[in-house]
């Protein structure tokens, strides 16, 4: 009782006061439900969303991407330019400047050997790191002086904001992880649940997979800050519960991901209790069109890869009339709502990336079949599949299993078969499906169906690395273990001579411009990839937590020293 | 009782048999006839396995057709208390998030639920039976068969099912379909993993069965042991193995729907009743019928093998029989 | 029996070295890969590093053998070293987990609290409410008594608890706002306050399970009351003037457990084993969930150790079962 009372006076004072202006700790214990529960706060060690999302608390890099894209300073005093003298001419070095007066929660200052310890860190060849991507092309950080680090890279850069910035890949402190390089990185368990960093909190108690106690960083940078005392951290269950106990029960403040569809979204939210938020990056929900074909006849040598091509979608016009015969906005409707815009783009943000153009998102049935009797198939037999040299237009459609994806598997399968297409749907565990095993006949990757729907999108604002996995040889294949991004297997010269283009280019206008053309190569060029839904990310957040900004470039907790409680 | 006193001597004739000697079916049906649970639970069976078998021919709503214009439709009862609902007497029971039909997605998930179901429960009831009795009765063979069954009662079900996709989808595919393949591959799975409660239960019945006079005596006059089996034995353990097969029916039914729900079971275009139930979870205030109406069905199905197996029981027990 | 037991107890060693073979060439087989939660945009070839930082690409006698080492020996030693202050393990290789690259016991340690409190209550009253359930049924057979308890636990057993879940959340923690719809798992039990939110936040998921147990439970005890009722010792006993709670409750009950005794030794290992559905329902975090998502994330050490836990216990648990038998009847001999 007493603690209410507390908790009621320090709220009465926060209210009084303008937030930015309140004390560190006057607004007691924040709650933060994540349905998928962190298990390491290092993000090194662990790819995954929600450990890096849950690490972003503690530790941070030298900038951060803000809720619009841009870059801002954290720990580092200016973002490095080629204007300001931070980036060299010829791209390939990059100098950061710590700002002066930057500690680490037990007291010690934060120092350029931090920046160098971390670099060591995810460089070591044993580590296993799974953010060694940002580190990719780094051929050695220096520390100049105390605060002043300078990377180089073993070619230019056009982008070289990839080590440090983000929430995937923040500085770690040396002396802390000193013990822990390269195989032994799993033996510092202590280390790996309970970071030193700068963030505004710090980790009481960690619970692997189930709950993360943070409370208040002492040494926090801004003395006024965080408004919180405490945060609970609570990971587990499903998106629909994590999402009641935010909008209709009221029980935790803030509930991240709510992958739900907009009915049931909007129900919750008319408890009155929360309201829902949405960001869109550049995730999309996409159609993948095998050009190989997946016929289990073929030996395992040669199915589904270049050797075989598809028998009928290697058709350009087959595919378009596939794409052709898609409602999206009616997708959008059912699956999304808010959360989703129609889009017929791979690179759907940042906005000058993006081409823009909507050619699909008007459903054409007639000018579907008119195309696909154009290519020669015809239903000759009447059983209303259409047929060419005997052989039938019969699709496989894989996907992971999800409600919203099943959704949309029953809707386009509808559309396709009235087009006289046949489609059998396949639905797969998405840890299966996602993994990499070579073993398994159902991964994404190994592609044994004819077209395939997932989402994807990339980390930052530049879609270089994301547009350079298209490139012919880069298919997964049996010789590599069915490992490669380039799931379609598309190959152009011609594209792949864009991508050799993009990585000289310096110029962000011509980047854009080289980005768009790859882009309408891959989707209305070619059809290779059928864009559906250009996917937006939903949380939740109690009526009376402010300073909330919803972030999908970063960690969305970046700002958490910023939340308040309103009244 | 007053004329064999008259005559002394006919009380010690044979009487003839005035009727030839019954068939001990007949006594047990006539013993079932008089008991209510069974006959409602029976014919509440075979009126749902007649509605999924002839339902599609008389609803003739395709259970996949979508309708988006009609979609998130009420069943026609809610009108009563209702009158702004969306209702309609061509959608009787409404529709799902999609505008599919639910009265002809029921049925057509009944026939894959009933159909797993009983399959899945008997192979699970012959195993668990058979590996019980044998474990019972033949020393040799218990050890072996009871570590079996600590094996099998040890696999996570998850992997196992995985490992069973990966191995067997594309040649069960192949020969039956996609979805007969995937059907005998579930219930197989289902019942190779959910039969070891029922042998373990058989078994110490029959351990302690086996060392009781009658044993002895059916022994001693020369009784095969097959035949001390099926004579002896079985029909003492009658009402466990209705108990299993009461709880495996149900057991069946909502494993399937579970592995439906983690995506290793039929594909998402095939309802069941547990996937409709699981599906509409997250829309059960909104429309509670979806939950409700595959929830009773599963729950009044296997209510009607529960009360069939009662009278069953019953109705097999000779001490009970003319009760 | 004792001989028996002691003979049994040496069989089940090479018994569970065989399962933990088995359960260890099952999960090498399943597809799956711990890197499926990795996001997309991970490239390949990082991820094929970090699968080498996990050992995976080791030959498979070499992944059990270290496995068969660390758990065996290596485990044993640290709590060896726990209890007595020893370092024999000291800078040993323990089980690791490939989410948490922490140990695996110590996360199962941490997890035990709360699934012993919900899943091991569940059972109690579970076992509880349905002894005298399954007697009084039968005793009564066919009374209303025993066809409500029929109805109410056969619906209650054919609802799946993924539907029970939700349900009762939606009834009590938002409609009503009475109890909480997700567990504290950090709170700790202090005073008279503290007890009462353990007590709100456990009714939920221990009535979910316990409505399980007990229709299970119920119907096994009846049927088996039902059989023995009718026997020719229970006419005896009553024609002796025995009285009828005496009849009942020690000559029938007794002869009936045996069904009933299989049960509840079969699902003592299961409480162990947490309740997948359920704990993931109310956010119990306990060790199914754990197990639960140590299958999604195919970290292989931890459902490897789960999994060859319950092993154990299974073995265990059906000795003891065993054992039960023959002092509930004296007949069943085993040598």
């Amino acid at each position: 009782m007493t603690l209410k009372t507390l908790l009621m006076g320090a709220v009465a004072t926060a209210a009084l006061a303008p937030a930015a202006f309140a004390e560190r700790g006057a607004d007691g214990e924040v709650s933060i439900i994540y349905w998928q529960a962190p298990s390491i706060l290092n993000p090194y060690l662990s790819g995954g969303t929600k450990d890096i999302e849950a690490a972003s608390l503690v530790v941070e890099p030298l900038a951060r991407y803000n809720e619009m894209g841009e870059m801002v300073p954290f720990l580092a005093s200016e973002i490095p330019t080629v204007g300001n003298g931070g980036v060299s001419e010829d791209l390939t070095t990059i100098t950061w400047k710590i700002a002066p007066g930057m500690m680490w929660s037990d007291g010690t200052p934060v120092t350029s050997a931090d920046v160098k310890f971390t670099a060591e860190y995810c460089m070591h060849p044993e580590g296993g790191c799974a953010q060694a991507a940002f580190f990719d092309g780094v051929e050695n950080v220096e520390a100049i002086d105390d605060l002043t680090v300078k990377v180089t890279f073993n070619q230019p850069k056009p982008n070289p904001y990839g080590p440090f910035v983000g929430g995937q890949s923040p500085i770690i402190q040396a002396a802390q992880f000193a013990d822990c390089l390269g195989a032994k990185a799993p033996e510092c368990t202590e280390a790996n649940f309970n970071p030193i960093g700068t963030g505004p909190f710090v980790v009481d108690d960690f619970r692997p997979n189930d709950v993360i106690q943070y409370s208040a960083n002492p040494n926090y940078r801004d003395p006024a800050k965080p408004a919180f005392a405490k945060v609970t951290f609570k990971g587990g269950g499903d998106a629909a519960a994590a999402g009641r106990s935010v909008l209709e029960t009221g029980e935790f403040d803030y509930a991240w991901n709510l992958q739900l569809a907009p009915d049931v979204i909007a129900r919750m939210e008319s408890a009155g209790k929360g309201k829902a938020i949405a960001g869109f990056g550049p995730l999309v929900e996409r159609i993948e069109m095998n050009m190989t074909n997946p016929s289990p006849d073929l030996p395992p040598e040669t199915r589904a890869t270049v050797a075989e091509p598809h028998p009928f979608l290697s058709d350009i016009r087959v595919r378009k009339a596939l794409s052709m015969a898609i409602d999206r906005p009616l997708l959008v409707e059912v699956g999304y709502g808010q959360a989703g815009k129609v889009t017929c783009d791979l690179v759907p943000a940042p906005a000058m990336f993006a081409s823009g153009d909507m050619h699909c998102a008007t459903q054409d049935i007639e000018g579907a079949k008119a195309l696909l009797e154009e290519a020669g198939w015809t239903d000759s037999d009447g059983d209303g599949v259409r047929e060419k040299d005997g052989m039938e237009l019969s699709v496989l459609y894989q996907t992971s299993t999800n409600a919203v994806r099943q959704d949309f598997q029953a809707l386009i399968k509808a559309w396709w078969e009235e087009i006289g297409v046949e489609t059998e749907l396949r639905n797969l565990d998405a840890s299966v499906f996602f993994g990499g095993d070579p073993g398994s006949p159902d991964t994404f990757q190994k592609f044994y169906a004819d077209v395939e729907m997932y989402a994807n999108t990339f980390n930052g604002t530049d879609p270089q690395q994301y547009l350079a996995a298209y490139r012919c040889g880069n298919e997964p294949r049996p010789e590599s273990q069915w490992q490669g991004e380039n799931i379609n297997r598309f190959c152009d010269p011609e594209y792949d001579a864009l991508i050799d283009e993009l990585a000289r280019t310096g110029d962000i206008e011509k980047r854009a411009e080289i980005a768009i053309k790859m882009n309408n190569m891959l989707t209305k060029d070619t059809y290779t990839i059928v864009p559906l839904v250009h996917r937006g990310r939903v949380s939740a957040h109690v009526n009376d937590l402010g300073g909330v900004k919803l972030n999908v470039w970063d960690s969305e907790l970046w700002n958490v020293a910023d939340w308040y409680r309103i009244n | 009782m007053t004329d064999q006193a008259t005559d002394p001597l006919a009380a010690l004739k044979d009487k003839e048999p005035s009727k030839p000697p019954r068939s001990q079916w007949i006594d047990v049906w006539e013993q079932l006839k008089h008991h209510k649970g069974a006959l409602f639970g029976g014919g509440f069976l075979i009126f749902i396995t007649l509605a999924v078998i002839f339902g599609p021919y008389i609803w003739q709503v395709d259970p996949q057709a979508l309708d988006i214009r009609n979609r998130d439709m009420r069943p026609i009862y809610v009108a009563l208390w209702d009158g702004n609902a969306k209702v309609g007497w061509f959608r009787p029971l409404g529709t799902d998030n999609l505008g599919r039909d639910i009265l002809a997605n029921l049925i057509a998930g009944g026939r894959a639920s009933m159909a797993v179901g009983w399959a899945a429960m008997i192979l699970a009831l012959v195993i668990g039976t058979g590996v019980g009795v044998v474990a019972g009765y033949f020393k040799k063979a218990d050890f072996w068969l009871m570590r079996l069954t600590d094996l099998v009662l040890s696999l996570p079900i998850l992997p196992l099912l995985l490992v069973a996709v990966t191995l067997f989808r594309e040649p069960l595919r192949a020969s039956f379909g996609p979805e007969g393949g995937m059907f005998i591959l579930i219930v197989s799975v289902v019942g190779l993993t959910s039969w070891m409660q029922t042998a373990r239960i058989v078994r110490g019945d029959i351990l302690a069965l086996k060392e009781r006079e009658f044993i002895l005596a059916a022994r001693s006059i020369g009784t095969t042991p097959g035949k001390i089996i099926r004579r002896h034995l079985l029909p003492n353990v009658v009402s466990p193995i209705m108990v299993s097969a009461t709880l495996g029916l149900a057991t069946a039914i909502i494993t399937e729907s579970a592995l439906s729900f983690l995506g290793v079971g039929f594909p998402s275009d095939f309802p069941t009743w547990g996937k409709l139930l699981a599906d509409a979870v997250q829309r059960m205030e909104q429309y509670p019928e979806r939950v409700v109406l595959p929830g009773i069905l599963i729950s009044l199905t296997v209510l009607g093998v529960n009360y069939l197996g009662d009278g069953l029981r019953d109705a097999l027990d000779p001490r009970i029989r003319g009760r | 029996m004792l001989t028996f037991t002691i003979r049994r107890l040496i069989l089940s060693i090479p018994t569970l070295l065989f399962i933990s073979l088995v359960i260890f060439l099952l999960l090498q087989l399943a597809p799956g890969d711990p890197m499926a939660q990795v996001p997309l945009t991970v490239p390949p070839e990082v991820k094929q590093k970090m699968r080498e930082a996990l050992g995976l690409g080791q030959p498979l006698h070499v992944q059990y053998y270290k496995w068969m080492v660390q758990f065996f020996w290596i485990e044993p030693q640290v709590l060896f070293d726990h209890w007595f202050g020893t370092t024999f393990a000291e800078g040993k290789q323990r089980v690791i987990s490939w989410q948490t690259r922490s140990p695996v016991m110590d996360i199962v340690v941490q997890r035990m609290p709360q699934t012993l409190w919900v899943v091991g209550l569940s059972y109690i009253v579970g076992i509880l409410i349905a002894l005298p359930i399954g007697i009084y049924s039968a005793y009564r057979q066919y009374s209303v008594f025993d066809q409500t308890g029929t109805f109410i636990t056969m619906i209650g057993f054919s609802i799946p608890p993924f539907f029970t879940g939700p349900l009762l959340i939606v009834l009590f923690s938002v409609q009503l706002g009475w109890l909480p719809s997700i567990y504290d798992t950090t709170l700790v039990v202090t005073d008279w306050a503290t007890f009462k939110l353990q007590f709100f936040q456990m009714i939920m998921p221990v009535m979910v399970l316990a409505l399980q147990t007990t229709a299970q439970l119920s119907r096994y005890m009846r049927s088996s009351m039902l059989d023995n009722l009718g026997q020719d010792y229970v006419r005896t006993a009553r024609a002796k003037g025995l009285r009828e709670g005496v009849v009942v409750m020690v000559h029938v009950l007794r002869n009936s457990m045996i069904p009933v005794i299989t049960v509840i030794a079969l699902g003592v290992p299961a409480i162990f084993g947490g309740a997948i559905i359920t704990e993931n329902v109310f956010k119990v975090n306990g060790i199914g969930q754990l197990l639960l998502t140590a299958l999604f994330a195919n970290d292989i050490p931890m459902v490897m150790t789960l999994t060859f836990i319950f092993a154990i216990l299974i073995v265990l648990f059906n000795l003891i079962a065993d054992v039960l038998y023959g002092v509930l009847d004296p007949r069943i001999r085993y040598d």
